[in-house]
Formats: structure tokens, C-alpha cells, sequence
């Protein structure tokens, strides 16, 4: 076989080095990689996935630019690749991409429908291997390291083969990155989307790293690219040549995290039982809210959100932590540490709003979000001897979550839940 | 400044006083201790802003003076210097360093400006009193496990102490809660304390003050003003701000009606509930309680790690209950018991729970339960 041989990605058979297209069906969808039959890391990421399934679910959208997102005000969610052209990216504030697309279908998320369509994604990469580790319902690492006897084929044919399982079953396209290690996976799938597959061998790893920059590194943000360029490090060999030393001395773990990529070096496991690290809900608003009692009117729905997801999972948290972002877009996250564990709507919502009420007077927000973190499985209210009446209003939750269970999750309320924006 | 002292003397007085000094100091001169040498002693201070131990030692001052020098460093060397070694301190001359001697073993240890260091003003403590340590050392026992470390809350920091009367008997209680336990214990009061106001003694300083009192036996004398507190222990004196808040009315969280009361011996109940303890592996791990007719039975119900049981004897005859706690707050408890029974008085499964000692009067405890 030729070093850099492959297979086609339409009928699975074998190419070689030299064919331009495929020689059994003619294709010149090809997989080629001198490394192709050894590489076994892959990162699989759904294309513009809640767009995708909506296109999918209504044919006459297909050549349309389509955004899923929340209300007039909320952000994007996902933008379709049409609308992408125009500019439009996950995360931007709805009325900003109305203006560079303002033909843009928006449509409301459908969420149970993309997690049904996500879980059978994700049933179909566990047909291919056990270590399956999701980041979310539409995107996963796969580690298929000896897999090679069990499906007769080597890593890269069996992915291309779930690749088109998942066009064929679900209908929607997915990328799919494949290397030696899960950072460069995930670099790999972002490089041929939509419906890509792209390999990083481990002979390139290093020349391919070294011009990108350092904010093509996943988990370096805007800021932290910008304090790094101002130290002059913008690409990742800047970061190689500055030196282990300097970067941990400078950045600590995350210095020392971020030179170790550069090069290519990453030796997390594909982890499939990576355990659920905080469970969150937030909301951005229509118009920028200012005023407390209307902004705990909107806390007080999340909390119930994340109190319902931490009772059906019976976990509790040990930190409770209140996520806002102001008018001009800054983020302020506030955290505190409880005494004991808990997963009530009613020790989120008060802890959240005695950190709300701390925060300067009269300024404007776009968001809100309160969650749990440091989660272990629950055991039970603790009650407060200080505060009497907490025993009380937990039992008050209790009783209400058993009304819901019985009868539906209007049945019964906190009087709070009404007081939402029409 | 030039002084000999004998390297046991030293190695007290820097063991009283070193440990205030934190690990990592922002200020670097809150590293050092100050060492102030005149007459036939030397004195040694260390703070961290919010409390200072100064401690006396006999020494041969040859030039008077003071110096400043790495607290944990000296510590540490005259810990590793020969038991019975003499230690000569100096600092003069053009070298900015102390110099360090004993017999063979020679440092220089960088040193800063003494006049930097800082020093608690000396104020007027209005009340003045003196009490047996050994009741300071039990009044901290008995409570000091309950203390919150919940930062909002930060009234609940520290031990409360006030003088108060029981039964008509004048007393010097102290109290700590963190909102879910509440330790409450009560000293003969001293002549004199009956003016003192009601304070919130810090965690760290109390930790400090439950050191010094190991190694001594006499009456120590305490101070307080509105503001700050202070301890003369033998050589040694703690002086600490306070907690500057109110301690919430605790009195009216402490059950005095409930009757369902529950008599089991206190080994036999702690070794039971840590053992079906193990069974949850969680910070927080709950104990369900089932009581009836003479009847105890501990239950650890965990959907990890498995179940556990254990069934005891115990003096209790009201209607049957099933209550759950956090297995670390009743082990707290149990230890703090020096009779042979604990004595629970239960109201109900939701209610809070007190817990008192039938070999000390002095103290009672309330427990609040978990939800199940």
C-alpha cells in the first residue's frame, strides 16, 4: 500500500496515493493520510446540528438562511451555513445578526427534538466503541484504540462508515476530526466542515500547530489571546519558543497546559464517565433589566429549572453560582460556598438573590443564570436552626414536586412563576 | 541589639508565637517575629493584623535593641539546634542581616526595619477578670467544634461569650452554631466578669489561645473592651480583635419542650454510628435514627455504596420515630460527651433535637435534622 493511501468515503473502498478519484465508484470524496490506518482519536461534531435537523424536518428551508435562537433579544444558538456566509455566528446577539441577515428564518429552539436526535448520535458512536465521551449532545470524543480487529477495519474506515450511518439514519452531516490525542481531534474536526474529515498524523502535529494562533487553541478566549499577544506570543510556536518555564511562571497551570498543546502534547483520556460538573440554567432578557424585583422574577424560573434536573438525577450541590452579564456585555459570575449540599429551587434562589442584591444598584442586564456546582449525590435538607422557616419552605418544595409528579408541571406553582414576561 | 538565650526557651516562646504568622503574607514584614531585647529578657511578637502573641523569655541582653526576623526560618532552626545549645541574636553594625549563632552553627537571616513591624495600640480593656484555664480549656472544647466557617455569615465565626445566669447560678457561657449544630457550655463566673460585654471570639485566635493553654495549669487573666480581647497566659499574651457583629438570639433555637426523650450510652451509640457511617463515603453522610420501645436502630442508606444497619439498646419509651442527621454533627456531639449516656430529646423527625451530657451539666447541645 502507498504511504499516504486511504479509502473513498462514498463506497468504502480502498484508494491509493495516486488516484485522484475513487477508482471503483469515482468519487473524489477520499480519506488519504500516510497515518490513516494508525490513528485512532476522533472528534465528532455535528454540523450547525439545531439547523440542521430543522432543514431537515422542513425541506422548503433548505436554501434559506436559518437561525435557531431565543426571542428578540436573546443570542444565536445556531446559524445554518447559509446564513453563516452572511456573517452570522453561534453566540452573537439575535438583533446583531438580523442585521447582517435580515431574511434570516429564526426559529425557537426545539430542544427535546435535537437531544432525541443527539441521544441516537450518540447510540450510534457507542456502536463503534464503548469510550465515547460527550461534550454535548451534539459533539463527542471517541476513542477507538483496538477497535481495529473488532470491526475488520481500522479507525479511520469505521468512522467514515458512522459518518454516512448518521447522513443516512438521521439526515443531518457531521464532521469528523481524527488523530492521536483529543486536542488535536478537536482541531482536526473543525478544519473541513461541513461533512469533513480531516486527520492530523502525528509526523505533522507540530509544523501544522505552529503558525495557528493562540486563540485557535480551545479554552484560550478572546481575553486570554489578547494578554497573551501583548506578551508577544499570537502563534503557538511563539508559545513553544518562550518555554515551559516562562509560561507556567507567567500563566501557571494554564501556561504550562497551553505549551504543552503547542506541541501537540495532550494525554487526556477519552473519558466516558466524565462526570457532570454543574448544572446551570440562564436566560438572556428582551430588553435590559435593571430593576431587582423583576430581575428575581427571572431567577426564580431557573432556579426551578435546575432544582427539577438536580432532583431527577438526585444530586446536590455544595456551591451555588449566579451568572450575569450587563448591558455592555461584561460576564460577572458570583459563587458561594454552602455549608451543606442542596439541590432545592429555594436555597438557589435565595443564595442567588443575596449575591443579586450585592451587586451595584440600577445596572442594566441581558442575562441571568444561577446553577449548582460541586455536586455529590443528595442526601437529604439540611434544615437551619437560624432560620426556622427553612425546614418549612423545603418542605413546602417537597410537597409541590410531588403535586407536579402527579398532575403535571403546571399543577402547582410558586405565585414568582407567574409574574414572567407575558 | 545582642542577646544569648537558651535554645529551649527559645524554641517555647517561638512555638507560642510563630504560629500566628501565616504561610503566605502579602505584607512581607508579617513574616517576621519582632524580637525586643532589654533588662534580663527578650521579647517575642508576632502578628497577623488581627491578633498578636507577644511572649517574655529569660535571656542575657548584652546591648539592647530589636530586630525583626522570618518567623517559620528561626523556628525552624531552633528546632534543629541541639537540646541545651545557647543562641546568641544579633543585629548591628553595617550588616542589615541577624546574625544567628550557636556553638558551630552560624545564619544570617535577612531582617526588616523593627519600627515597621506592626503593634496592636495598647488600649484600655475596660473589664478585667481572672478564671481557672482549665474552664477557659473546657469552655472551648465543648464548643469550638460547632463553629461556622461560612463567610457569610461571619457573625457565626466565632465562639460567642457572655456572662449570663442559669438557674440563678451567675455563669460565663459560650456559644457556637453554624445553623445546623449548636454548642452551648457554661463556667463558674469569675469575680468581675459580670460587666463584660458580649463578644465573638475569632476562630484563629481561639485556636491560638487552645494551644497556650496546654502548658499551663494557673488562672489566666482576660480583658475585653467592646472591641477587642486579650489573654495573659504566663509569659505569654493573646490579643485579638473581635468579631464585629451580633451573635443571632440563640436562645430561642435551643428546644427545652421536647419529650420524647432518649437515654443511650454514649460509646456503644458513637462506635455504631461510625461504623454504619462508612458505608457513605459523602462530606455530609446522613444517619437515620428509628427509635422504639427500648430500641435504636442506625441506618445508612446509600444507592452507591450499599446499605448498612445497627441495632442498640436504649432507654426510650414515647411513640415510635424515625429522624435522620448528618453522621459527623452526632459524632461531634458524642465526643464532646464525658458521661456515659447521651441524652437525646427529640420533638418530631423535622424539629430540632437537643442533646445534653449525664455526667456534665454544664453543657447542652441541639442538633437539627435532615430531611430523609
Amino acid at each position: 500500500m502507498n504511504s499516504a493511501a486511504g479509502w473513498c468515503r462514498r463506497c468504502f473502498n480502498p484508494v491509493s496515493g495516486q488516484d485522484r478519484a475513487c477508482p471503483t465508484c469515482g468519487s473524489r470524496r477520499l480519506v488519504r493520510h500516510a497515518e490513516a490506518s494508525t490513528l485512532s482519536i476522533a472528534h465528532i461534531d455535528c454540523d450547525a446540528f439545531y439547523a440542521a435537523i430543522e432543514k431537515r424536518d422542513n425541506p422548503s428551508l433548505e436554501d434559506q438562511p436559518v437561525i435557531i435562537g431565543g426571542g428578540r433579544r436573546g443570542v444565536v444558538s445556531t446559524a445554518c451555513y447559509v446564513a453563516r456566509l452572511y456573517g452570522v455566528k453561534s453566540a452573537m446577539p439575535m438583533f446583531k445578526a438580523l442585521k447582517l441577515c435580515p431574511d434570516a428564518v429564526v426559529l425557537r429552539p426545539r430542544m427535546n427534538v435535537y437531544a432525541s436526535e443527539g441521544r441516537r448520535i450518540r447510540e450510534m458512536m457507542q456502536d463503534v466503541t464503548p469510550a465515547v465521551e460527550p461534550l454535548s449532545i451534539d459533539e463527542a470524543f471517541l476513542d477507538l484504540t483496538g477497535t481495529q480487529r473488532l470491526h475488520g477495519a481500522a479507525p479511520a474506515l469505521t468512522l467514515i462508515k458512522l459518518q454516512s450511518r448518521v447522513r443516512e439514519e438521521v439526515g443531518v452531516t457531521v464532521s469528523v476530526g481524527l488523530s492521536f490525542n483529543k486536542f488535536l481531534a478537536k482541531t482536526a474536526s473543525d478544519l473541513d466542515k461541513p461533512d469533513g474529515f480531516a486527520l492530523i498524523g502525528e509526523a505533522e502535529a507540530r509544523a501544522f500547530l505552529s503558525p495557528r494562533p493562540v486563540g485557535s487553541v480551545y479554552g484560550v478566549g478572546p481575553v486570554f489571546a489578547k494578554k497573551l499577544e501583548r506578551e508577544g506570543l499570537k502563534t503557538l510556536s511563539d508559545v513553544i519558543k518562550a518555554g515551559e518555564h516562562a509560561m507556567i511562571k507567567r500563566h501557571g497551570e494554564t501556561g504550562q497546559r497551553l505549551w504543552r498543546l503547542a506541541q501537540g502534547i495532550d494525554t487526556r483520556p477519552v473519558n466516558p464517565e466524565r462526570e457532570r460538573k454543574s448544572v446551570s440554567a440562564e436566560t438572556t432578557f428582551d430588553t435590559d433589566i435593571s430593576n431587582l424585583d423583576e430581575l428575581e422574577n427571572r431567577l426564580w424560573p431557573l432556579c426551578v429549572k435546575v432544582a427539577d434536573r438536580m432532583k431527577d438525577s438526585t444530586i446536590a450541590g455544595r456551591v451555588v453560582t449566579l451568572k450575569l452579564k450587563t448591558a455592555d456585555f461584561r460576564t460577572l459570575t458570583r459563587r458561594r460556598t454552602l455549608p451543606d449540599s442542596a439541590q432545592l429551587a429555594d436555597t438557589l434562589f435565595r443564595h442567588a438573590r443575596e449575591m443579586l442584591a450585592r451587586e451595584k444598584p440600577g445596572q442594566r442586564y441581558r442575562l441571568i443564570g444561577a446553577g449548582y456546582s460541586e455536586l455529590e449525590p443528595a442526601h437529604g435538607d439540611a434544615g437551619d436552626l437560624l432560620d426556622p422557616n427553612a425546614s418549612r419552605r423545603a418542605a413546602a418544595e417537597r410537597a409541590m414536586d410531588a403535586a407536579r409528579q402527579k398532575f403535571g408541571s403546571a399543577a402547582v406553582q410558586k405565585g414568582r412563576m407567574l409574574k414572567r414576561d407575558p | 541589639m545582642k542577646l544569648t538565650i537558651e535554645r529551649a526557651v527559645l524554641l517555647k516562646a517561638l512555638g507560642h508565637v510563630q504560629s500566628v504568622v501565616e504561610r503566605r503574607n502579602t505584607i512581607p514584614i508579617l513574616s517576621n517575629v519582632l524580637i525586643q531585647a532589654s533588662g534580663d529578657h527578650a521579647r517575642l511578637t508576632a502578628t497577623d493584623l488581627d491578633m498578636e502573641i507577644v511572649e517574655e523569655a529569660p535571656a542575657r541582653v548584652e546591648r539592647d535593641g530589636q530586630a525583626t526576623a522570618p518567623a517559620h526560618t528561626l523556628y525552624e532552626i531552633a528546632r534543629k539546634l541541639p537540646d541545651g545549645a545557647d543562641v546568641t541574636l544579633e543585629l548591628g553594625g553595617d550588616d542589615p542581616r541577624v546574625f544567628l549563632s550557636a556553638g558551630r552553627s552560624k545564619f544570617h537571616l535577612p531582617s526588616l526595619p523593627p519600627g515597621d513591624f506592626p503593634v496592636m495600640p495598647t488600649e484600655d480593656l475596660a473589664v478585667s477578670f481572672s478564671l481557672p484555664a482549665e474552664d477557659l480549656a473546657r469552655l472551648i472544647d465543648k464548643t469550638r467544634f460547632a463553629v461556622s466557617t461560612e463567610e457569610t455569615r461571619y457573625y457565626l465565626n466565632g465562639i460567642h461569650m457572655h456572662p449570663a445566669e442559669r438557674d440563678g447560678r451567675k455563669v460565663l457561657r459560650a456559644v457556637a452554631t453554624d445553623g445546623h449544630r449548636l454548642a452551648l457550655a457554661e463556667a463558674d463566673q469569675p469575680g468581675g466578669a459580670s460587666e463584660m460585654p458580649a463578644v465573638i471570639i475569632p476562630r484563629k485566635p481561639i485556636g491560638e489561645l487552645r494551644r497556650l493553654l496546654e502548658d499551663l495549669d494557673d488562672d489566666i487573666e482576660m480583658s475585653v473592651s467592646e472591641g477587642k480581647i486579650r489573654f495573659r497566659l504566663g509569659a505569654a499574651v493573646l490579643t485579638s480583635k473581635l468579631i464585629d457583629g451580633t451573635f443571632p438570639d440563640y436562645e430561642r433555637v435551643i428546644p427545652r419542650g421536647n419529650d420524647k426523650i432518649m437515654r443511650v450510652d454514649r460509646a456503644p451509640f458513637a462506635q455504631a454510628v461510625d461504623r454504619v457511617a462508612t458505608i457513605s463515603q459523602e462530606k455530609s453522610r446522613s444517619v437515620k435514627l428509628s427509635l422504639s420501645d427500648s430500641n435504636l436502630v442506625l441506618a445508612v442508606n446509600n444507592p452507591e455504596s450499599g446499605t448498612a444497619s445497627e441495632e442498640l439498646s436504649a432507654d426510650y419509651s414515647s411513640e415510635e420515630l424515625s429522624i435522620g442527621f448528618n453522621a459527623r454533627y452526632l459524632l461531634d456531639v458524642a465526643g464532646q460527651i464525658v458521661g456515659d449516656e447521651a441524652i437525646f430529646e427529640f420533638a418530631d423527625s423535622a424539629s430540632p433535637t437537643r442533646v445534653t451530657d449525664s455526667g456534665d451539666p454544664n453543657a447542652e447541645y441541639v442538633l437539627m435534622p435532615l430531611r430523609v
